[in-house]
This record gives structure tokens, sequence and C-alpha cells, in this order.
């Protein structure tokens, strides 16, 4: 099966990012950029959130240092034998939305998911200079091979929702929300209903 | 009478529920190849690109196309005139734990309350019919909940009427953004009683991509909302472009004379379905 006339060839003029992000990298990201992605980040979502403000909640330490990191939201297929990991694309953001804010008062830099953040997780990105990402839901074959090492780093237990750290080249992600407080999802809608008009 | 053996039945229930997370079907593909032939939008274009680049890597290394292999839903047509040597629902069950475990499948079902994951993707979701006949007919949705949860069931008054149903449907979905992972295929379920129009809902995205309603009226119906949630210009993931949905499929069923059931059930681009007749 070859469905392609080519392989997609925008991903050869990305900009090119590291992970974690730079301060002058965090503030040169525009809403609505496609960016790629290299080097290393964190991965949570939802019972990883629960126990990590669980943690929080009883004056604990979290296992790993969040500050300046990058906080993808996945939840991955088992790997194959032989292969670092299973599938592994975004999962809907807004589920983490309760706990996003108390992650970014600890210095959180940024977090990728899909689907838009609520008014308070926009807030609270502008009050602490965060950024948030979308990754490409429903790509995760092609996110798979975008990662090259996976390493667990704490709630074994809860299997595809434990915390892992990512080693990631060319991972391709748009730029939602940018320091400027801009969103990309708001400036789709806004040129549309301009065109409109 | 004829025989079949429940081994049979489970060892075809792994196979459906392994084919799925990586092959998508044509109608699916054909959809998006299309929607990437007319797309305008440059991102989008891009986006409806990788899309397909996906499905092949998946097909070809055997990757699942989406991390979240789904809830399995299960709908059966089991012909009258069959007899089954063993027990069905633990030969569906057994397939489906086989089939996610063999398969590298991503286990996603927990118990509502604790959050505590089965660990084998059971219990799958199962719908029998009875029907004439000596065939049985197993068709595998494995459902993520992105879009399963952009999911809606509303009881609108009758006065609502048909312009009270298209209304609801498309701000329902044009409210759902990029959550369900756009391009999707909104299922509508309209009519019935409660419970019978979420399952119409969930069995029109059973129907081939694009192919419409036998009947006129709701043919056109599909179409208008269509072309008004295409209109708006979210496109994939929200990105901007003009296609934000692939196919809207309505079924209904006649309601009590008070009553105006109306279900919307989301699926994703990742739309993976397949089916065995046995």
């Amino acid at each position: 099966m070859s469905l392609l006339r080519s392989e997609p060839a925008f991903f050869d003029n990305l900009p090119e990012v590291r992970l974690p992000f730079t301060s002058e990298a965090l503030a040169s990201l525009k809403a609505g950029q496609l960016v790629s992605l290299s080097g290393t980040l964190y991965t949570g979502r939802d019972q990883t959130h629960r126990r990590l403000c669980a943690l929080l909640d009883e004056g604990k330490e979290l296992p790993v240092d969040l500050k300046g990191q990058l906080l993808y939201y996945v939840g991955p297929s088992p790997a194959r034998p032989g292969r670092v990991i299973g599938a592994a694309g975004p999962t809907t953001s807004y589920r983490m939305d309760s706990y996003t804010p108390r992650l970014l008062a600890l210095g959180l830099a940024a977090t990728m998911g899909k689907g838009a953040r609520s008014a308070e997780v926009r807030q609270a990105m502008l009050a602490h200079g965060a950024v948030y990402l979308a990754a490409i839901g429903g790509a995760g074959a092609f996110l798979s091979r975008c990662i090259k090492k996976s390493e667990l780093v704490a709630f074994a237990d809860a299997g595809p929702e434990a915390l892992f750290r990512f080693e990631v080249e060319n991972f391709p992600a748009v730029v939602i929300n940018d320091l400027a407080g801009r969103d990309y999802y708001e400036l789709v809608a806004a040129a549309q209903k301009k065109g409109e008009g | 009478m004829r025989e079949i053996d429940s081994n049979e039945i489970c060892q075809a229930v792994r196979d459906l529920a392994i084919a799925a997370a990586h092959d998508l079907e044509p109608d699916i593909l054909d959809a998006l190849l299309a929607a990437r032939d007319r797309e305008t939008g440059e991102l989008a274009g891009n986006i409806l690109d990788l899309l397909l680049t996906n499905a092949d890597i998946a097909s070809r290394e055997r990757i699942p196309v989406c991390q979240d292999t789904g809830t399995g839903i299960l709908f059966l047509e089991l012909g009258q005139e069959i007899h089954i040597r063993g027990d069905l629902n633990e030969a569906l069950q057994e397939g489906v734990r086989l089939g996610y475990e063999e398969g590298y499948l991503r286990k996603s079902v927990c118990d509502p309350l604790t959050r505590k994951n089965t660990g084998t993707n059971t219990p799958a979701v199962v719908h029998m019919e009875m029907v004439v006949g000596d065939r049985l007919t197993i068709r595998f949705l494995p459902k993520g909940c992105g879009s399963e949860n952009m999911s809606s069931l509303v009881m609108l008054p009758p006065s609502a009427g048909t312009e009270g149903v298209v209304r609801h449907v498309i701000d329902r979905v044009l409210a759902a953004g990029s959550n369900p992972c756009p391009p999707m295929i909104v299922g509508v379920g309209l009519g019935g009683s409660f419970e019978k129009a979420a399952l119409l809902a969930k069995k029109a995205l059973l129907r081939p991509v694009g192919e419409k309603s036998d009947r006129e009226d709701v043919a056109a119906l599909e179409e208008r909302m269509l072309r008004e949630i295409n209109a708006k210009g979210q496109g994939a993931h929200g990105f901007g472009g003009i296609t934000t949905a692939l196919a809207v499929h309505m079924e209904t069923f006649p309601c009590h004379i008070a009553s105006l059931p109306v279900a919307i059930n989301i699926q994703c681009h990742a739309h993976r379905h397949k089916e065995i007749v046995l």
C-alpha cells in the first residue's frame, strides 16, 4: 500500500527547536508555526497528573523536576520486541486543564497534546511564561518513529499512564499558545469570520 | 441447523482486533486521499499528507495507527439457524483479550470509579442482533475516546423540528473543535428511545464513509449538515481548512409523539473497523 505521491517534504524545512527549550527559543515560538522538536521531554496523562498533584498535596517531592521541561500528554501503546515504543500520538489536553496551573507554577515551560486549553490554563501560561503545542493526533505510528529512547521514570503500575522520559528527534508539533498570549485555534476562527464578513 | 465452534469465533475476534488497529480500510483511506487532494489550507494539507503516511507506516511496520486502540465495540448479527458450541460471550471477550495482548495494543479499559485498569482491555461492549439465515457477521470497532468524549445525547422537544436537529448537530460538532481529531465522521441517531438513539448513532459509523442514507430526505440533511460544518473552516485538527468532517451519517427510527431523541457519536479520522462473516 503506498498512498503518497512522496514522503511529506514539508518536514525538511521546519524550524528545529531543541528540548528542553532555552528561554530564547521559547520566546521565538509563534502561534500557528509548525516546528520540529529534538531533545528530551517528559510524558503524563490523566492518572499521572492525579498522582503528581496528590504528591504536591502531601507536601512530597515530585519524581522529576519539571522546571523548564516539556510535558507531553501521551499514553503509548506497548513496544513490540526490539522497538523503542509503540504508537505515541497525543491525547486530548482539556482533561489535564484542572491540574496544569499547579505544574506551571512549578516552572513547567511547555505542555503538548491536542485541542484547546481552558481560560485558566491560558492565564497561567501567560503568568508563568509557558507555551502550549499540539502534536498530530492520530499519527501515532509516524510519531513512534520520532521517539529514539523511552525510559520509565515513575508510576510503573499505571501502565500506559506512567511517567516516561522520551528522547525525540524531528518530532513535529504546531505552536498553539505562544508567550504573546496568542491562540492559534482562535486565530483560525477569526480569519474565517473575516472571510465571511 | 449449522454449528459454529466458539473457539473459531474467539480466534476471529482476536484477528479482527489486531487487523483493525493496524490496517485502515479502503473507505476511510479513500476519504482521506480525496480530502487531501481538495484541501486548500497549507497546514491542513500537510497534516492530511502526514495522516496518509501514518496509515502506510502503521500497516507496513505493524505499529498501531493510533496509540488509543480503543474500547472494543462488537456488533454481531447472528443467524437464527446457527447453533454455537461453547460459550459465545466468553469467546468474544477472550478474543478481545488475546488480540490486545498478542497484538501489542494498548489496554485502555478501567473501572469507572476506582480508575483501575482491568489490564486486558475487557470487557468489550457487545451488541447482538438475531437475523434470518445461517451466518454470523462480526464487526469490530475499536473506539478511541478523544472522539467518543465529544459525543452527546439530547431529548429535544418535537417543536424543535428538523431545523432544531440540524442546528443542534452542527453546534455540537463545531464546539468539539480539534478535540476529536478532525477530519471526523459524524454519526447521528434520530428517533427511537433514549438508548436506541445512541445505538443508531454508533451504527451510523458502520456505514462505509460517505455512503448516503437510503432515505432521500435524510440524505439531503446529511449533505446539508456536512456542507455547513465544513463551511466554518476549522479543518483537519482545527488548523484551518475545508474538511472538518469527512461525512455525516444519520440513521432514523420512529419515536414517541412526545419525543425527539438526537444522539451524536463522533468518530476520529483514525476510523478503524473490521468485519468477518462466518
